[in-house]
């Protein structure tokens, strides 16, 4: 009984997650037996060395790669054997990806670049454009929506980023290493931003390496070798607190 | 349907941002379609042009000629139709409203022509006072040939335009008299003017009483005419033909194994085997063009490719974002579908400019005509090349793996 609950209010559920690659005649084991689970509204943060599984893992939860072994269940669904075209399916509902490269399509404007998303769910333009408006809004760039990406600064980039993630109302918010490529004051903005998300109910999972960004987070989870090293629950730091 | 709308709207979007290459990456397409309309419309008004002309030969006239095989000809024995011939046929077939004979000067050569100082040569040949009825054509001033001018082997004649041009003949010649081989000759009408055709004027002629025509010539023996006739009623025309045909064959003293010494066509054969040498004509030139649309080909799907591989990172976004297989595979092929067709279309309005500025430059040559299938044609095969060369690009694109092509630089 206590199981099933726990994995109903868990919308990402890791049970013995391997993943495996095949080099030459080398087995590599990026993730060797991960076991997890992270409720809603959580905010984690995903730190450890270059080479510990950090990728491997942020790919898995984004539905970007498959386990060689072990089950994912990600919001009461199993996704660790689905089809590639379900996959796909599932990063379009459930996923909103923020990267370090901002990762914007350079020939579309803010709005077309965030309106992108619901493309695939089939959604009408005029719909779509309301939507994407509206998150634009809410990340402070309502005013910019026809900007190309070219003429954005890079906070104001990444914000279209968040946008673009948020716009779907996915189950989580998938950042890697968001901040890498910005100022410290750029940074903070974009912090500030994660935890007012993340007051309002969004599930956010960072991945990153710099012990800041991770101090946002209410939850640490450090991968060494591929297999949790440290879980580590904590009080969030608000951007505020971290001026001095 | 709402993806591949979607695609053609993101396609659309990506040939504009990249405008110069797309022009270029086109300009194959371009060009293959744009000589296929030029040739298409030139050779179209052409046969359009023909036809017209054609149709000025009633549907119900019937030409009979001699016909004499190759091998024949190389023994020196040539088919003759005679005159005796067509009155066989004008008193013992029924359902013949006119019949006329034509007789071209028998070297094949054309007569020489003169007034005053000028001279000139030009078709002459001889024809009964039913000509007119059968071709429909009839002269512009002045009066028919009659059939007391045959009768009386008068030296009257009537002249196309073209004669008053080179003979520099006075405006209204009627009644003029020139030179026709050694005979002079008294101008009684101008015919209506056909026009050009092929560059060659079809009004340089010299019209002349049949009985006028053979005493010119000399020796009636060898002679060899043609005979034109109108059937009277369209659905006995092929019962009229049988007829003919064993009449003549009868009195050419033809066994039953022997092949027809003569032929008798319909208008409707000679339309036939020219819009048939037209079509031929059509269907190499269209062909030979046509690699040119598949060399276009290579040249999108050189440049798709190219295209995937720059677009690699924005290939991996789209997947991150929800994208499916099917979803790129669409969008690749749709942009080079588009491609094809904006380069189908940019060839279209220029061959029918190049086509029409021939007719116009080209002396002699009708207006361009475009048929609606050259159009539909060309859209096709741009769309058909555009997705064979498409599809490997797009295949490509849609096969990478998404980490793989976020990672690419």
């Amino acid at each position: 009984m206590s199981e099933t609950k726990e994995a109903a209010s868990a919308v990402i559920r890791f049970r013995d997650v391997a993943r495996r690659y095949v080099m030459g005649d080398q087995v590599v084991n990026a993730l060797d037996g991960v076991g997890l689970d992270i409720a809603r509204n959580e905010y984690v943060a995903i730190v450890g060395a270059s080479g510990s599984g950090k990728s491997t893992m942020m790919n898995i939860i984004g539905c970007l790669d498959r386990p060689t072994e072990g089950s994912y269940v990600l919001d009461g669904e199993d996704v660790g054997h689905m089809s590639e075209l379900k996959l796909a399916r599932v990063r379009n509902r459930e996923i909103g990806f923020v990267f370090q490269s901002f990762n914007l399509l350079p020939r579309a404007d803010a709005l077309k670049n965030v309106m992108q998303p619901l493309v695939y769910r089939g959604m009408r333009l005029s719909e779509r454009r309301a939507l994407a408006e509206r998150a634009l809004q809410r990340v402070g760039l309502g005013d910019r929506i026809d900007h190309l990406p070219n003429q954005l600064s890079g906070g104001q980039r990444q914000r279209v980023a968040i946008a673009r993630a948020l716009v779907g109302q996915p189950a989580i918010l998938l950042a890697d290493e968001p901040t890498g490529n910005l100022d410290s004051r750029t940074t903070q903005e974009i912090m500030e931003l994660f935890d007012e998300l993340h007051d309002e109910g969004q599930t956010i999972i960072m991945v990153t390496h710099e012990p800041d960004i991770a101090a946002h987070c209410e939850r640490v989870i450090r991968l060494e070798d591929g297999r949790v090293a440290e879980d580590q629950r904590q009080h969030k730091r608000r951007a505020l607190e971290n001026q001095h | 349907m709402f993806m591949l709308w979607e695609s053609v709207r993101s396609a659309l979007a990506s040939i504009r941002a990249h405008g110069f290459r797309s022009i270029l990456t086109s300009l194959g397409i371009i060009i293959g379609v744009m000589s296929v309309i030029a040739v298409v419309s030139i050779v179209q008004g052409l046969s359009a042009t023909v036809n017209a002309q054609f149709e000025g030969l009633g549907s119900n006239t019937l030409t009979v000629r001699s016909y004499t095989p190759f091998k024949k000809a190389l023994q020196g024995q040539y088919a003759r139709l005679s005159n005796e011939d067509m009155e066989l046929i004008r008193r013992r077939i029924d359902g013949i409203s006119h019949i006329t004979p034509i007789l071209y000067s028998q070297s094949g050569a054309q007569g020489r022509i003169a007034y005053r100082s000028q001279e000139s040569f030009s078709q002459v040949f001889g024809v009964g006072p039913d000509w007119m009825e059968v071709n429909s054509s009839f002269p512009e001033t002045g009066r028919a040939l009659a059939r007391e001018d045959d009768q009386r082997r008068r030296l009257v004649c009537l002249i196309g335009t073209e004669v008053i041009k080179n003979l520099e003949l006075p405006d209204e010649p009627i009644g003029e008299y020139f030179r026709v081989n050694n005979d002079w000759c008294r101008i009684i009408g101008v015919m209506e003017q056909r026009g050009e055709l092929f560059g060659f004027s079809q009004d340089d002629y010299v019209m002349m009483p049949y009985g006028t025509a053979r005493r010119m010539q000399g020796s009636s023996r060898d002679l060899d005419i043609q005979v034109q006739l109108l059937v009277e009623d369209m659905e006995r025309q092929d019962e009229v033909i049988a007829r003919i045909r064993r009449l003549l064959r009868q009195e050419h003293g033809l066994k039953a194994g022997d092949a027809d010494d003569f032929r008798i066509q319909t208008s409707e054969q000679l339309t036939e085997s020219f819009n048939a040498i037209i079509s031929t004509i059509t269907a190499a030139v269209v062909g030979i063009v046509g690699v040119s649309l598949v060399v276009g080909g290579i040249g999108i799907m050189n440049i798709m490719l190219v295209s995937v591989t720059e677009r690699t990172r924005e290939i991996g976004i789209l997947k991150a974002l929800g994208a499916t297989r099917r979803d790129i595979l669409l969008q690749f092929l749709i942009e080079a579908v588009m491609l094809c067709l904006v380069g189908g279309l940019i060839g279209i309005a220029l061959g029918y400019a190049v086509g029409a500025l021939a007719a116009t430059l080209l002396p002699g040559f009708p207006p361009a005509y475009v048929p609606g299938w050259a159009i539909l044609l060309s859209f096709g095969f741009s769309a058909g090349v555009g997705v064979i060369f498409g599809i490997i690009p797009a295949a490509k694109a849609s096969q990478l793996d998404p980490i793989d092509a976020l990672r690419y630089e």
